[in-house]
């Protein structure tokens, strides 16, 4: 087994494939290992956990406790830096209109779907959902933004979007047809609703980042 | 704001890229990770791996390219040719594939569609169409590359597939395919004032006025050209720079 504490564990339930975010991971990861891994013993004894997801969210609770990992994704929410990517980020919250389920509740708030009636974009055109390409991201301060340009642009794809609660969880905001929160983060946890995984050379620095972060 | 996307596409057979490649600097132009990491390095929004591979024993190669780029290449991957079944859906998201194109499969069983969108997500699954016209301002669309008349309006078929769960469109204007005259605009634009979904344009494209004529007149959300990238004619850095002084919004 690996020296504990020199991994980085990406949480598997089974939902889609997370060969992207693994290999992108491991072009970043130094001397750190990186383990796709559905058990949570792994997932205890890692440095560090990316909790990504796809696909609907009531399918992604659903699978999530049926594999029992729930206990160990909200244990590391609590004392290990923790990233969440996509619907990774959405389940983070208190609940989702999508299929109305409760989320993991770590963050209050909401999981809603892109207003119809305000999909428009400034040319007058009806706005595509899914929100699907490059966007730009304007930051608001934070560690994991380093190196990165406020307003560069990330690979996003998604129908849903978060609506904290509280708007200092709020470190990333994103417009399509409304400002809405495309990244959010409290102590030692960072979420982002985008796929770094697939945003080129910022998507990969902000996975660098992840890997050095020291929250 | 979202930037409208360029996106090269390979034609891949039993590993190999089909079309020559006239890159100045290339180790081996016909191999598809090497050109992809070169669209990639050029900004290319995505890459989309068509396999025609027509032999069904070589078929599996394509799973070996698309692993291998899935490690190199950080940006989506769109990978068609040969699905029909969510199986082969499944198999290529499992090699790391971002999207999946289905054509003549869903035409013949639409159920596909909504089969594979239902179990790996619509923002998985893409369509491509192949359209022909029929009359002024008709098209079809067509299978077997434009031989077959399915007799399905084009315009129906899109909002049947965006019912069915497709999370995107691929719209290939077979009387422009390999012409160099650019996009359909009027079939681009009928299929993308149809649907709520992206539609990205193919077919046709020639120089890179017409990468913007597919966004501006066409009003597609994505642009796809081969030859013109491939020959080394343009990079993609170039057309965005061009998209970009006609006032489109691109990442640069």
């Amino acid at each position: 087994m690996t020296a504990a504490g020199k991994t980085i564990a990406v949480i598997d339930y089974g939902m889609g494939n997370l060969r992207s975010v693994s290999k992108a991971l491991e072009h970043v990861a130094g001397d750190k290992q990186v383990i796709v891994t559905a058990d949570p013993a792994v997932v205890a004894a890692a440095e560090r956990v990316v909790f990504p997801g796809q696909g609907a969210m009531p399918d992604c609770m659903r699978e999530l406790d049926a594999r029992g990992l729930r206990a160990a994704v909200l244990q590391a929410a609590k004392d290990k830096p923790f990233l969440g990517i996509c619907i990774g980020q959405q389940m983070l919250f208190a609940h989702s209109d999508e299929g109305n389920v409760p989320g993991l509740g770590i963050f209050p708030g909401e999981v809603k779907r892109f207003p119809e009636d305000k999909m428009l974009g400034a040319d007058g055109l009806r706005l595509k959902v899914p929100h699907m390409g490059w966007n730009e991201v304007e930051q608001k301060p934070h560690a994991m933004w380093a190196g990165i340009a406020d307003g560069a642009r990330f690979y996003f794809v998604h129908s849903y979007c978060v609506q904290p609660a509280d708007p200092a969880l709020t470190t990333g905001v994103c417009e399509y047809g409304i400002p809405f929160t495309c990244a959010v983060g409290r102590d030692n946890i960072f979420a982002v609703q985008f796929h770094p995984e697939k945003s080129a050379r910022d998507g990969l620095q902000l996975l660098k980042n992840f890997v050095e972060w020291r929250p | 704001m979202l930037a409208k996307r360029i996106i090269p596409c390979l034609d891949v057979t039993a590993g190999r890229v089909v079309k020559g490649t006239n890159f100045v600097d290339l180790r081996d132009a016909g191999d598809p990770i090497e050109i992809a990491r070169r669209y990639d390095e050029q900004g290319a929004d995505e890459v989309t791996f068509l396999d025609i591979t027509a032999s069904s024993d070589q078929r599996d190669i394509i799973l070996h390219i698309v692993e291998a780029c899935a490690e190199q290449v950080f940006i989506p991957l769109t990978v068609g040719g040969g699905v029909r079944k969510v199986e082969d859906v499944r198999r290529l998201l499992n090699a790391g594939a971002d999207k999946v194109s289905m054509n003549t499969a869903a035409v013949q069983n639409p159920d596909l569609v909504f089969d594979a969108s239902s179990k790996v997500g619509s923002q998985c699954i893409v369509v491509a169409i192949d359209a022909k016209q029929v009359a002024p301002g008709q098209w079809h669309v067509f299978t077997h590359g434009g031989r077959n008349d399915t007799g399905l309006a084009a315009v129906d078929w899109a909002k049947k597939v965006e019912m069915l769960g497709a999370g995107e469109i691929l719209l290939t204007s077979m009387d422009r395919d390999g012409t160099k005259n650019g996009f359909d605009l009027a079939l681009t634009r009928a299929v993308s004032d149809a649907v709520k979904i992206p539609v990205i344009a193919s077919g046709g494209v020639g120089n890179l006025q017409h990468l913007a004529d597919g966004v501006t007149e066409g009003r597609a959300d994505a642009v796809l050209a081969a030859s013109i990238f491939h020959f080394g004619e343009y990079t993609v850095r170039q057309a965005k720079e061009y998209m970009a002084s006609r006032g489109i919004e691109v990442r640069l």
